[in-house]
């Protein structure tokens, strides 16, 4: 089993910038132009307003925890060894949520928690994860 | 009468869940399912001229209606693959109506197999959005995103693991009679339950469907044709569907999940309320999706499920009949053949065979599917009287 990789993500070409940004430990979000809604995941229409004027700015990082779950036995047997382990849904601060692996003890994740993005390498990448405000 | 699609399930097939099927085919299972239906209904194969299947993932990914006819020697007027995850059953049931009332063909089978081989997990080729945005931060399957979707509604309602464990404890009694179940001879207490092994905190091992192998068809006609059917034809009264997400993540708020809509419309064209129904089939992959269908359906405020289950009971002969016969969670779930297993139940039930488990003077069904993560949702409402 000690072979099995981490599943990496898979880029296509509508969120390439998304990646890009993570790589340089920035975190990008697009924003329609005609709306001003925020869109997460990356797509080349807004789902609001169908605009296609799409345009990646700077997002603040931070958001409230709206659900979270402590991984006992994954869908993937990579992640195995690292069990148990907190993935959560965020609700970021420009509206739109995203899922996410939570750098948070257990006894700490509550509902509305403020978290913020944390950089992480897995598998050389650097991935978005999150961790509670102010760690 | 409200307007809703008019169709009758003439006949039913469904194979008994087994865990493995070795040497066995999802196409070889569909043909046993079509036949044991074909069975029931008393009519031949030369009197389908509808077809309506499931995905069948990695056997056969494409061209799957045509596949699926040359396999059992048909020649459909009118085909299609329904895609809605644990919905496809109830949204085949009235697809099939709809076109037989369109005048595209008058007899429709609708079948789902699967096969379940040991050690076969298949490793999905996905390439959406969930793979590139949920995947690689650990979160992989239904499990963790059900498990979600439960965390929140505790959190924003209170409810409780008893509540949940509840569902599932009632699930498997009334699996106790159905021989069919794979949980049939498995008899559960409560603390079983909640000290079943934690596997995506909060949902424990026995609040999830044991993934089986099996199939399941039913046949729907005109209500013209009905009229000539060997069983007491089992009337399609009302449907609703809606589809609102895909990814956990982009779920609505609890209270605003597509089940809100699809059940109520239903009930709406069936013209009947949620309290004189005499069987709710509700689709049940793992507990804390019975309790937002309840919260949906105007028997039970949002956020009153824990009260609700304290207070009813769930068996044939409770107030509320749920799932009788076991439920997915009882009966096991053959992939999207497990959906179907709602459809028969309900159809067992209007007939009156439903022996030891049997529901007295059933009229009404409430039947759900539901897909992906509480994302596609379908519900029907049927009846025994036209």
């Amino acid at each position: 089993m000690t072979n099995i990789s981490f599943p990496e993500p898979t880029i296509t070409a509508v969120s390439k910038p998304f990646w890009d940004k993570v790589a340089e430990k920035q975190f990008y979000l697009q924003q329609c132009d005609d709306c001003a809604q925020w869109v997460f995941y990356p797509r080349a229409h807004c789902p609001h307003c169908f605009g296609s004027h799409l345009t990646w700015k700077e997002a603040s990082g931070q958001g409230k925890l709206k659900s979270w779950s402590m991984v006992h036995r994954t869908g993937h047997p990579a992640w195995q060894e690292r069990t148990p382990y907190a993935v959560g849904i965020v609700e970021l601060a420009e509206g739109p949520s995203l899922l996410t692996h939570l750098l948070i003890n257990e006894q700490e994740l509550h509902y509305q928690l403020p978290v913020e993005i944390s950089f992480q390498s897995l598998n050389e990448r650097l991935l978005p994860f999150f961790q509670k405000k102010g760690d | 009468m409200a307007k809703r699609p008019k169709g009758a399930i003439i006949g039913i097939g469904e194979l008994k869940p087994v865990r493995y099927s070795e040497g066995k085919t999802t196409l070889g299972l569909i043909a046993e399912s079509v036949q044991l239906a074909l069975t029931d209904a008393g009519i031949t194969k030369d009197e389908i001229d509808g077809l309506l299947v499931g995905p069948q993932v990695g056997e056969t990914p494409q061209h799957v209606p045509a596949t699926v006819s040359e396999y059992l020697g048909l020649s459909p007027i009118m085909s299609n693959t329904v895609d809605l995850g644990g919905a496809t059953g109830a949204g085949m049931v009235w697809r099939a109506a709809a076109a037989i009332e369109a005048g595209m063909c008058e007899t429709v089978v609708c079948v789902l197999a699967n096969k379940n081989e040991k050690g076969q997990a298949p490793r999905s080729p996905n390439r959406n959005p969930i793979r590139e945005f949920d995947v690689p931060f650990g979160a992989s399957g239904a499990n963790t995103s059900y498990a979600l979707l439960k965390r929140e509604h505790m959190e924003v309602y209170g409810s409780k693991q008893e509540d949940f464990a509840s569902i599932a404890y009632w699930a498997r009694k009334n699996a106790l009679k159905n021989p069919k179940a794979i949980f049939y001879d498995k008899p559960v207490e409560l603390e079983d339950i909640l000290q079943s092994p934690m596997i995506s905190d909060p949902l424990r091992l026995l609040e999830i469907v044991m993934p089986c192998a099996g199939g399941a068809a039913v046949i729907v006609t005109s209500e013209e044709k009905a009229k000539q059917a060997k069983h007491k034809p089992v009337y399609l009264k009302g449907a609703g569907e809606k589809i609102t997400h895909r990814a956990v993540s982009q779920a609505p708020a609890t209270d605003q999940l597509p089940f809100a809509y699809s059940i109520p419309q239903a009930l709406q064209q069936a013209e009947i309320d949620g309290k004189d129904l005499d069987l709710l089939s509700l689709y049940d992959c793992y507990t804390n999706v019975v309790a937002v269908q309840l919260e949906s359906m105007g028997i039970c405020k949002p956020g009153k499920f824990g009260d609700f289950v304290r207070s009813h009971t769930f068996g044939p002969d409770g107030d509320y009949p749920l799932n009788t016969h076991g439920g997915q969670l009882g009966f096991g779930q053959a992939d999207l053949a497990g959906g179907m297993s709602h459809v028969i139940e309900a159809v067992v039930q209007l007939r009156g065979e439903g022996k030891r488990r049997q529901i007295p003077g059933a009229r009404h069904a409430l039947v759900t599917g539901n897909g992906a993560t509480l994302s596609e949702t379908t519900a029907l409402v049927l009846g025994g009287e036209q």
